[in-house]
């Protein structure tokens, strides 16, 4: 913010800025001025050039902070898609987990916990155990065909893990799994949209 | 006569304003982008995230490119 005119000494001409002659409103000198516009030199309409542009800036800083952040998800999905598949790991046998019964477990080793679930004789699946909204952990409900997050009443389904109702509005990760003889595998992860 | 005749103050500041308002509107997009690209990150659409950073590169470009008109317009 420039002065509009020259506050020191008092009783001097008006100073120039750059290229720019800088004179009070009325055009008077400076040793015309009363006492509190040489105290206080500031133009108001000058202010609030100035101000808006002080605002441009900071917008642009802002604008630049998006790109970071974009460019960030951006890397972090090359990555992502360069890293080989994490190889199958045994999580469970089938004896185990009874009908309608479910198993906490991580995979890969050290990620979020995964739910094994069992539907029926010989029907498991697989979920993040962390609901998709808030990440709160969602109970299997075999009997109705759902899960449930009891923390803002979100409901998914079991067969695919599709959000139902509720707050959450992206289907649970999925683990694919592979039994074999008793041993029951997880394969990879399938995180549809 | 060398150059552009120097603008009024008050051309000037509409000159600012509007250009304020471009660059808030671009902003609001790019916000807009970003929440999207995270939502479909986190659900699994990794084909997305590319195309919006290009986008997001772009309106940052389109944004260094107002200010730089407006440092001008003072030069």
């Amino acid at each position: 913010m420039k002065p509009a005119i020259d506050p020191l000494p008092a009783g001097q001409s008006a100073v120039t800025s750059g290229e720019r002659p800088l004179t009070a409103p009325d055009g008077r000198p400076a040793a015309g001025q009363p006492k509190w516009r040489r105290d206080f030199p500031i133009d108001l309409g000058q202010d609030d050039v100035v101000s808006r542009r002080e605002l441009v800036r900071f917008l642009v800083l802002t604008s630049g902070a998006f790109v970071v952040g974009q460019v960030w998800l951006a890397i972090k999905s090359l990555v992502e898609r360069a890293a080989p598949p994490a190889p199958a790991l045994a999580i469970a046998s089938t004896d185990e987990v009874p009908i309608g019964g479910a198993k906490v477990f991580e995979y890969p080793a050290g990620s979020p916990p995964r739910l094994l679930i069992r539907t029926g004789a010989s029907a498991f699946v697989a979920y993040d155990q962390q609901c998709t909204h808030l990440l709160c952990p969602v109970i299997p409900m075999v009997a109705e065909g759902r899960l449930h997050c009891p923390c803002h009443n979100g409901w998914f389904d079991l067969a695919t893990g599709r959000p139902l109702a509720g707050p959450p509005r992206r289907p649970l990760p999925r683990v694919t799994l592979e039994v074999r003889g008793r041993t029951i595998y997880a394969t990879g992860l399938e995180v549809s949209p | 006569m060398n150059g552009r005749p120097r603008r009024s103050r008050s051309q000037r500041l509409t000159i600012v304003n509007a250009m304020l308002v471009f660059v808030i509107v671009i902003v609001v997009l790019q916000l807009w982008l970003l929440t999207a690209s995270v939502n479909a990150y986190l659900a699994g659409d990794r084909a997305i995230v590319l195309p919006a950073a290009a986008a997001s590169l772009a309106c940052f470009a389109l944004n260094a490119g107002l200010l730089r008109y407006l440092r001008g317009l003072d030069g």
